[in-house]
């Protein structure tokens, strides 16, 4: 997916609903690769798209509130803060938010 | 008077802390004080402790370490004096307390001090028993040089000396119990030569009984030691000092000492004299308070339980956690109901372990035995009511984790019952736990060795499920589970704690299947969603729960489930196996492994037109396209335009079939057509593990049909038999046969019954090798086969109606469901690359 680009390092990633609740998707922004996920109560988070234990696709994973869990080994993730709760290396984390007009707008600093 | 003066005396200005006096500094008495001090007991306590033992506390246990020069006395301290000093405790060693007044709440002691106390701890232990004989001592009184027992440290290390003396070769221990084999191998290791002299019939007759006695009595012959039982000493011989024993109708004994392991009797005399209960010892009720005695506990040997006496550590330190508890008022629900007691040590080198009882007791006890005296091995377990009342083992304590854990919690056992006695197959469990090397692989799966498991549990992970957590071992294909439970049990000495959550079908709704159902069916919860908002604590989502709930609510609501498709994992999503690389699996439906050309020609084609890197044949009879980008799944399955062969899911997979009697000279039945037949009855059905089925056309069974979860065979006559519960992955196990039918039709039924009872019985992911011996073949049988419940019709009917709502999942290639259903999540430079063979 590509992304519009504004000021303040704020990525536009297009409209929320290209995300169906409770799932994840993969972008690639300025030559990251991040997963942004949509939760059942609305909001977005958004960490980095590779599990640092074998490289899996975190976007495929499975979340709840709090954690996404990688779908190669289960390895999970703390959604606000890239950490690990199983013992491998953290994701980065990534400021993420819905704009007026229903776009996801992600903040790359 | 003089009490008075020195109450005064010792008074602290201003030390307003109630005094708290301990008759006692072993190990009883001293572990009380830790658990005590443990719940800031010292803020409330001023404690002084009296022991007639001129040292700190020492573990008793290793003195026959001592005793055979393997320890020094100086390392089996448990508390130094600093320890007293630190926690600003008086220690009086000794000294030995004579009387309580329990009216003026006051100790008087042999050095003729008065000591007040508002609460007292009693933990005067036990000591040796000397059974009376002739000639045991002096005119004056005293113990004939050359007597001795084996209680302390003064004991000892004078056994020692006394030992070490070059005139002294011969010793008799009188008694062949734990504490007399232990003495009499010590002896050895100072060049004495040891004779036992036991009056039981046989060796450790309270822990065993007459064959492990006999087993137990070969292996200490073996190691130069002489064994007499039946025989009961009448005298000791020797003037001024030991010159031999007198046994009754048995020829006189030389020898330079003996030792008497005669058992041991509590302390009483305290208790007696100041006018407490005492029976078998002194009585105290289950919050270890001396009854009618506010501000008097007892604990460990000197005390008696609801009619127990104990003589073992364990259930000493359960004691002295509940006392404490009700000394510092950190628990006043606390109570202490009794130990169940297991001990597992190494007797003169040889590894034993008992539990509760040595043999059968009724008609109905199962009694399991094995005997290998040739190599000191014997096992023996008693089983009453499918439950461990009892187990001996000798020789060999490779399973005595698994046994001490069945027999304190009463686990459900297997229906092989040798499994309880050996390792049948098994990687990794054919060296015990405790003697595995640090840096042995526990978990093969994930790589976690014994040492990171100990670790994480000295870290102060101490439930089975945190640990797995931690760790991840146990988390690949599961088979380890039991062993990294036995080394996680090993590594917390016994303190695991249960984790409640264990007993959950899904860890994120705190209940078990059965009563999870009977909510979801009485709220009328058809969503994953709902589950969790109405069921979970303050209805927060779990994501580890959410696979296990989409699978039960679609086995109980069939077309009227509700289906969220965050709920399920990626391979569902997307109906294929997600690979290591991020690409996936696509197997299309083979039914019965039977195939066309038309069919493989079209496989062919469509492995050229998408480039897919890997084309192999699986285990269940099918052909697997590997490597499948996700963008890709649906212009190959339109191109394919075959159904799923559902080689991702938690559901029925495969049934794997011979060729039968058509082809086949030996084929007695049409295995391929049931085979066809039973996949297209089944396909797509859901359950709580992967379901992998066979059928044979004779018992010669190419199709492997033992270890499958559902195998058939056909036996001549045409007759089928069913087995169920087999396995050749991660576990083998043969299938139990569940019945022998007369028709291809009743094979249906009775596997879909049997299925759908798995279904709604199994836990998330228990797949069938466990399931069936968990619930017996016996229970299968009466429920499955004869309808001993009542409920097979209602089983017939809930399959039938999982049957009508299957439909195909790869017909959504048109139509993607989500959006972005099958949009790449990969960032695939990164990964790494499956070799292209």
């Amino acid at each position: 997916m590509s992304a519009g680009l504004t000021g303040d390092g704020l990525h536009v990633l297009g409209p929320v609903d290209q995300i169906p609740v409770g799932e994840g998707r993969a972008y690639g922004v300025a030559g990251e690769q991040i997963a942004v996920f949509r939760l059942r109560d609305g909001s977005l988070r958004a960490v980095s798209a590779v599990c640092p234990h074998q490289g899996g696709p975190i976007a495929d994973g499975t979340i709840d509130r709090a954690v996404v869990m990688c779908p190669l080994h289960q390895h999970a993730f703390e959604l606000e803060t890239g950490c690990s709760t199983s013992g491998a290396g953290s994701l980065r984390s990534y400021h993420v938010f819905a704009d007026g007009e229903q776009n996801i707008v992600l903040q790359l600093l | 008077m003089t009490a008075l003066a020195s109450r005064s005396a010792r008074s602290t200005p201003g030390d307003t802390r109630r005094r708290l006096v301990v008759i006692g500094n072993g190990m009883a008495g001293a572990r009380a004080v830790e658990e005590i001090l443990a719940r800031g007991g010292a803020v409330q306590h001023r404690i002084t402790m009296f022991g007639d033992e001129p040292y700190g506390n020492y573990n008793r246990i290793m003195l026959s370490h001592v005793l055979s020069g393997e320890e020094d006395t100086g390392n089996i301290f448990l508390n130094s004096l600093a320890w007293y000093r630190e926690n600003d405790i008086t220690l009086h060693s000794g000294v030995r307390v004579e009387r309580i007044d329990r009216f003026a709440k006051l100790v008087f002691s042999d050095d003729g001090r008065a000591t007040p106390y508002d609460v007292l701890i009693i933990a005067t232990g036990s000591r040796s028993h000397l059974p009376p004989m002739d000639g045991m001592y002096t005119p004056g009184g005293r113990l004939l040089p050359g007597i001795f027992a084996f209680r302390t440290i003064d004991d000892t290390t004078g056994m020692v000396s006394y030992a070490q003396q070059d005139h002294h070769h011969r010793a008799v221990v009188i008694g062949g119990g734990l504490l007399g084999l232990e003495a009499a191998r010590g002896l050895q290791s100072h060049g004495i030569d040891v004779e036992v002299v036991h009056s039981g019939g046989h060796l450790m007759n309270a822990q065993m009984g007459p064959d492990g006695g006999a087993v137990l009595r070969r292996s200490v012959e073996a190691l130069g030691i002489r064994v007499r039982t039946g025989s009961r000493t009448t005298a000791i011989l020797g003037g001024g000092k030991v010159r031999g024993v007198q046994l009754r109708n048995e020829p006189d004994i030389e020898c330079d000492m003996v030792v008497v392991a005669a058992g041991i009797r509590p302390n009483v005399e305290v208790a007696v004299t100041s006018g407490l209960p005492v029976e078998r010892a002194i009585v105290v009720d289950d919050h270890m308070r001396v009854p009618d005695e506010d501000e008097i506990y007892a604990v460990g040997e000197c005390v008696q339980h609801r009619g127990e006496v104990y003589g073992l550590v364990a259930p000493l330190w359960e004691q002295a956690a509940v006392l404490a508890d009700h000394v510092t008022g950190a628990d006043p629900s606390s109570v202490y109901l009794g130990s169940r007691t297991a001990t597992k040590l190494k007797v003169a080198g040889v590894d034993v372990a008992s539990m509760g009882l040595q043999a059968p007791e009724r008609d109905t006890d199962e009694h399991v035995v094995f005997s290998e005296p040739s190599r000191g091995v014997f096992k023996s377990i008693v089983i009453r009511d499918s439950k461990i009342v009892g187990a001996t083992l000798l020789g060999d304590s490779r399973k005595v984790a698994y046994l001490t854990q069945a027999f304190d919690r009463g686990l459900p056992l297997p229906e092989e019952r040798v499994s309880l006695l050996f390792d049948l197959g098994g990687p990794g469990e054919e060296a015990g736990v405790a003697e595995l090397d640090g840096d042995a692989q526990v978990c093969n799966c994930n790589g976690v060795s014994k040492q990171a498991i100990a670790d994480t549990v000295k870290g102060g992970c101490t439930t089975l499920s945190g640990v797995m957590d931690a760790t991840r071992a146990g988390k690949g294909c599961g088979s380890c589970k039991l062993l990294v439970r036995q080394v996680v049990e090993w590594a917390a000495d016994g303190a695991v704690e249960e984790d409640p959550a264990a007993a959950y079908y899904v860890p994120g709704v705190p209940l078990e299947k059965v009563a999870l159902m009977t909510a979801i069916r009485e709220q009328g919860l058809r969503s994953v969603s709902a589950v969790f908002a109405a069921l979970a604590p303050d209805g927060a989502e779990d994501a580890k729960s959410k696979m296990g709930l989409a699978s039960l609510l679609k086995m109980m609501w069939a077309g009227e489930y509700i289906d969220e498709r965050d709920a399920r994992f990626v391979n569902d999503r997307v109906h294929a196996n997600i690979q290591r690389d991020g690409t996936f699996s696509v197997v299309p439906q083979m039914k019965g492994g039977v195939t066309s050309p038309e069919q493989l020609r079209r496989i062919a084609d469509v492995a050229d037109k998408y480039n897919i890197p890997m084309v192999k044949l699986t285990g269940g009879q099918r052909i697997d396209l590997l490597g499948v980008p996700k963008e890709d799944l649906p212009k190959v399955w339109a191109d394919l335009d075959m159904p799923s062969g559902y080689a991702y899911g938690k559901s029925f997979r495969t049934v794997k079939t011979c060729v039968g009697q058509d082809f086949c000279r030996f084929g007695t039945g049409d295995s391929t057509k049931l085979g066809i037949e039973i996949e297209s009855r089944f396909q797509g059905i859901e359950s709580p593990a992967k379901l992998k089925l066979a059928v044979s056309g004779c018992p010669r069974n190419c199709a492997e049909s033992l270890v499958k979860d559902v195998g058939v065979v056909a036996v001549d006559g045409g007759r089928w038999e069913i087995y169920v519960g087999g396995a050749a992955g991660a576990h083998i196990r043969q299938g139990d046969l569940l019945a022998t039918v007369d028709d291809p039709e009743t094979v249906k039924l009775l596997a879909g019954r049997f299925m759908q009872y798995y279904r709604e019985r199994a836990n998330w992911l228990e797949r069938t090798y466990s399931f069936v011996p968990r619930v017996g073949i016996e229970h299968l049988r009466a429920v499955i086969v004869d309808d001993a419940e009542g409920i097979a019709a209602r089983l017939d009917e809930a399959m039938q109606r999982s049957v009508d709502s299957y439909a195909d999942p790869w017909a959504e290639r048109n139509d993607p469901l989500t959006h972005g259903q099958f949009r790449t999540s990969l960032p695939l430079e990164v990964l790494p690359k499956v070799p292209v063979r």
